[in-house]
């Protein structure tokens, strides 16, 4: 791959900042996984429907796989491994969805559910939480990503679950 | 006792890795290794007259090239045909690289490896095959009418004839009150895993061993078949599944082309390989399922009970078989259900198409199977006027008739016996979960609204667990970690803890010290695989014999330590423990310990088990004749036959006559699986096969052209369901334990998929009158259908004025 067709770009993951010297051409999936090493994000359609690539820029869900990673260059990136935090002691704390989707059965095969947790914990941190949740919201904040196993029942619990913790 | 698990909805111990982004799926493994592409077939049936790699060459990062011209030996003939059988007379299958013709869109004729896919990908579409463009045959009717033929030396397209029969049913028919014909038909859908499949292979030079990473469901399958045929000794092949992102069926066919292809290529190349699918080729080079042409005659009284049931069924097989007639064979045999057929015949062509291959999607034939007759006990009841309940519950077969013998055999060869069963029960409590005898009231309230409303109904019966085997291992070490191994493999269905439970259970351990993989060759060889609902029976009670034997085991070492008898022992919260003496105890961590007589003290623990460490009797030698060293034990089971699951579903949709949108306002669910290990993970099994369920009959089909081309190869064009789409789902359980095997518990992956069509097709033909006789079915085609003049009315549809049909 000639020079001119590569770019290094930084940005910031999961609150570290990092470098990587790229194709201009790299999905920002690929780059997140094969350049970056995290493979929390998974790629399942490719083009931009099933939703399991989300993760967010500057704090919006988006389509991993329908973005370039060049188009990061300068921004903020989270993805499903900076979902939980640390707490004082180095021990990990999960985000409520994390958490609700374990104690809801949200998950089967587990391949869709980086893409939905992103896409939850976007909405649910984007609403007032101390207000009761509607299913219309629920509705909305998982009627954009695929899941083959689950038949959804047990997502909208969760978010539920999760809005709840959340209040 | 807290470790009495077995029956708890314990939280997923998979689930902790799976949240944080932990999970290991194919394409998470190997960042370094080289990557390959495929050229495959645009054209459905071709002879491949060249093939130019020149273009290619000057590609930067470009390794290698293979077509069928580099495969030698073994790798250079047709793959194995899984599962022969004497009906199927004209098997046909593929090469892992086309030789010479293409049968269809996406079969595989280059594979490029480069030093990542999107190089090895500008690489493949440089190469330029050249083609002489063959006659097309596509859907089960040009199929049926042979005027082209698929394979040139199979003439009919016929692969396979299977017949059953349990009487004359022609004589039968003749002697019957009444009779009625009719053809149906169903339609093509697909697995649709998130995952799509990947191998990834490493050879090591030094060591001539390879260790082959697949997305399968049969790992020690996948490893004996690359051992074959690459000619390696079976010790030198290792054969993991990592975390699988669903499967459904489709990665239970084996060896895949690129599960032969990529280690050929990382022993050739020295080098880790890796081949990752994408979501086209997924839809375009794996399997499909479900297309069927149904010519059903039944006769029966005027009760509406049946008295002979003759079957005739065109099966779409698409261009290979290489999963023999098992999902015919599924059709045929579990078409029967719950019912007594005093007389049944069924006949299944199994046809060649110019269209992707056509093996077991969840459910594997049952959802066709249960349309078939579901759909002939509506239009039994229709024509007499009855309740579609009552007609279902005059053929159900009765509680003290178990084990119920249908006189069929079954897709493991062995007589269809069901075990155990309350059918009566199972319509009971679905009548009251869904109100069945408030519909007529709903549909007068939807109809005030303008919505047609409509109810249907449907039951199955799943033969589960089919043998021949799987077993488990169980090994306390030590440290107290509980080991457990099986051979079989998981895609999602919550085996870790499932498995997990058991143990617990049976040796009376702490959770939480017990550790579970699967579908790793290097920890267990034999197994056979992940199909047919048969995880938690077959490998699930294996584990459960090799626990026992573990604890067996155990009280003998811990009664000559504690000098009691072996019977006045327990094990609880992993002390073994002297019933009713507290105190006398000993932790199976040190049993586990003193099991291994040692010389060597290489930790603390070991000391107490070497040979200075206390007394011993030397009038024997350390380990007994017979036995052997460690606390591990190996079992099998291995069923007479299998057990069979059962379930009756029923929807109520409303249809809005100015859209014809068709919406399911209410989906109820009654589910026998006998013995529940985890009722949140079952119930997650029924979530899913029904939202599956619902894909088949309202969304999803293959779209062929008659050239051969799929037309919704993607996500953007196949309808698989997002949460809109699937209704809320209320459930009732039956427990009818399996007698047949030690756990007394039944399948239970596959059930919600199966009634799906057949139920949603039933009330679709209740809320509009007029006849559904092919799914599934499109709000425009419900509309075509309705505009149609010369489309049948229900006879109920006649008898009730006013509603459910346009004007």
């Amino acid at each position: 791959m000639s020079t001119d067709t590569e770019r290094t770009i930084t940005l910031t993951v999961n609150g570290v900042p990092r470098e990587a010297t790229v194709p201009v051409r790299r999905l920002l999936s690929d780059a997140l996984r094969h350049d970056l090493g995290l493979t929390g994000t998974h790629v399942g359609c490719e083009h931009g429907v099933c939703g399991a690539c989300t993760v967010l820029v500057d704090g919006d869900p988006v389509r991993s796989c329908l973005m370039l990673a060049v188009q990061v260059h300068g921004h903020e990136v989270t993805t499903v491994e900076g979902l939980a935090h640390s707490d004082h002691q180095g021990g990990q704390v999960l985000h409520p969805v994390q958490e609700a989707f374990r104690e809801c059965h949200a998950l089967q095969c587990g391949f869709c559910t980086p893409g939905f947790l992103m896409t939850i914990a976007a909405g649910l941190e984007a609403r007032d939480n101390s207000a009761e949740l509607t299913e219309e919201e629920v509705d909305d904040m998982v009627g954009g990503n695929l899941c083959r196993c689950t038949g959804y029942a047990n997502i909208k619990k969760a978010v539920h679950h999760a809005a709840e913790a959340m209040k | 006792m807290t470790t009495k698990l077995f029956g708890e909805p314990v939280r997923r111990r998979e689930d902790a890795r799976l949240i944080i982004g932990k999970g290991r799926y194919l394409d998470d493994i190997g960042h370094n290794a080289l990557a390959a592409a495929f050229v495959r077939s645009p054209h459905a049936h071709a002879r491949i007259t060249a093939i130019d790699t020149d273009g290619a060459l000057d590609v930067e990062g470009l390794v290698a090239i293979y077509t069928y011209e580099d495969l030698h030996g073994p790798m250079a003939e047709p793959l194995p045909v899984l599962i022969p059988h004497p009906q199927l007379h004209h098997p046909r299958t593929g090469y892992p690289l086309a030789n010479g013709i293409v049968n269809h869109v996406g079969e595989p004729i280059v594979m490029v490896v480069a030093t990542d896919r999107y190089i090895a990908e500008d690489a493949a579409e440089r190469i330029l095959v050249s083609y002489e463009e063959l006659p097309v045959v596509v859907g089960v009717d040009a199929a049926r009418e042979a005027a082209n033929w698929v394979h040139e030396d199979v003439p009919t397209n016929v692969a396979a004839h299977h017949h059953q029969e349990t009487g004359d049913v022609e004589a039968a028919l003749a002697g019957s009150t009444r009779t009625m014909s009719f053809t149906q038909y169903i339609e093509r859908s697909a697995c649709t895993p998130m995952e799509g499949k990947g191998v990834h292979a490493r050879w090591d030079a030094d060591d001539s061993s390879l260790r082959v990473y697949t997305s399968t469901q049969a790992s020690t399958s996948v490893r004996a078949a690359i051992a074959a045929k690459l000619e390696l000794s079976l010790d030198k092949v290792e054969v993991i599944a990592p975390d699988v992102g669903g499967g459904f069926g489709v990665k239970i066919v084996h060896p895949w082309p690129e599960e032969l292809l990529i280690p050929l290529a990382a022993i050739a190349l020295g080098a880790e390989v890796k081949w990752t699918e994408d979501r086209r080729e997924h839809f375009i080079s794996s399997a499909h399922e479900r297309q069927q042409r149904q010519e059903i005659t039944v006769g029966y009284d005027d009760d509406g009970r049946i008295s002979a049931l003759d079957v005739h069924i065109w099966h779409d097989n698409g261009a290979y078989t290489p999963y023999g007639i098992i999902v015919p064979i599924v059709t045929a045999t579990q078409l029967v259900g719950p019912y007594v057929i005093p007389t049944y015949r069924v006949r299944v062509e199994s046809v060649y198409t110019n269209t992707v291959i056509v093996t077991p999607y969840r459910g594997a034939g049952r959802p066709q199977g249960c349309y078939a007759m579901e759909r002939t006990m509506d239009r039994i009841a229709d024509e007499l006027d009855l309740d579609r309940a009552v007609v279902r519950e005059r053929n159900l077969i009765q509680a003290d008739q178990f084990p119920y013998d249908h006189h069929l055999t079954f897709q493991d060869g062995r007589p269809v016996i069901y075990d155990s069963g309350d059918y009566v029960g199972l319509m009971d409590k679905l009548k009251v979960l869904v109100g069945w005898p408030e519909a007529s009231r709903l549909r007068d309230e939807a109809a005030a609204r303008g919505k047609l409303l409509g109810v249907g109904m449907a039951m199955y019966v799943e033969g589960t667990g089919p043998g021949p085997y799987e077993g488990g291992h169980v090994q306390v070490l030590g440290s107290g970690k509980v080991l457990v191994s099986t051979g079989l493999t998981s895609q999602g269905q919550g085996h870790e803890t499932a498995f997990a439970q058991i143990v617990a259970s049976e040796l009376g351990v702490p959770i939480e010290d017990i550790e579970v993989t699967t579908g790793d060759t290097r920890r267990f060889g034999y197994a056979v695989g992940t199909f047919a609902s048969r995880a938690a029976v077959m490998s699930g009670n294996a584990i459960a014999l090799a626990a026992r034997g573990v604890k067996e085991k155990a009280l003998r070492i811990a009664a000559d330590v504690l000098e009691v008898d072996p019977g006045d022992l327990e094990i609880d919260e992993g002390l073994v423990q002297v019933k009713g003496t507290p105190g006398a105890s000993i932790p199976l961590r040190t049993v586990a310990v003193l099991s291994n007589p040692l010389r060597y003290a290489f930790d603390e623990a070991a000391k107490q088990a070497t040979q200075f460490a206390g007394p011993a009797d030397d009038s024997k030698p350390p380990v007994a004749v017979g036995d052997a060293p460690g606390l591990e034990h190996v079992d099998y089971y291995s069923p007479i036959r299998s057990t069979f699951a059962s379930g009756a579903h029923a929807a109520i949709v409303e249809i809005d006559p100015a859209t014809w949108e068709i919406e399911i306002v209410k989906y109820a669910v009654v589910h026998d699986c006998g013995n529940v290990v985890n009722p949140m993970i079952v119930e997650g099994q029924v979530h899913g096969g029904v939202a599956q369920g619902v894909g088949g009959a309202l969304y999803e089909r293959m779209a062929y052209d008659s050239d051969g081309q799929l037309q919704n190869a993607s996500f953007m064009d196949f309808l698989m369901p997002y949460a809109s789409e699937i209704p809320d789902v209320v459930i009732d359980h039956q427990e009818t334990p399996s007698p047949l095997n030690p756990l007394g518990i039944k399948g239970a992956g596959e059930a919600g998929v199966i009634p799906g069509t057949a139920a949603i097709a039933s009330a679709i033909e209740d809320a509009v009158g007029r006849r559904i006789s092919s799914m599934p079915i499109s709000p425009t085609e419900l509309y075509d259908l309705m505009r149609n003049d010369d489309s049948e009315l229900t006879a109920a549809h006649a008898r009730r004025s006013g509603t459910g049909a346009m004007a």
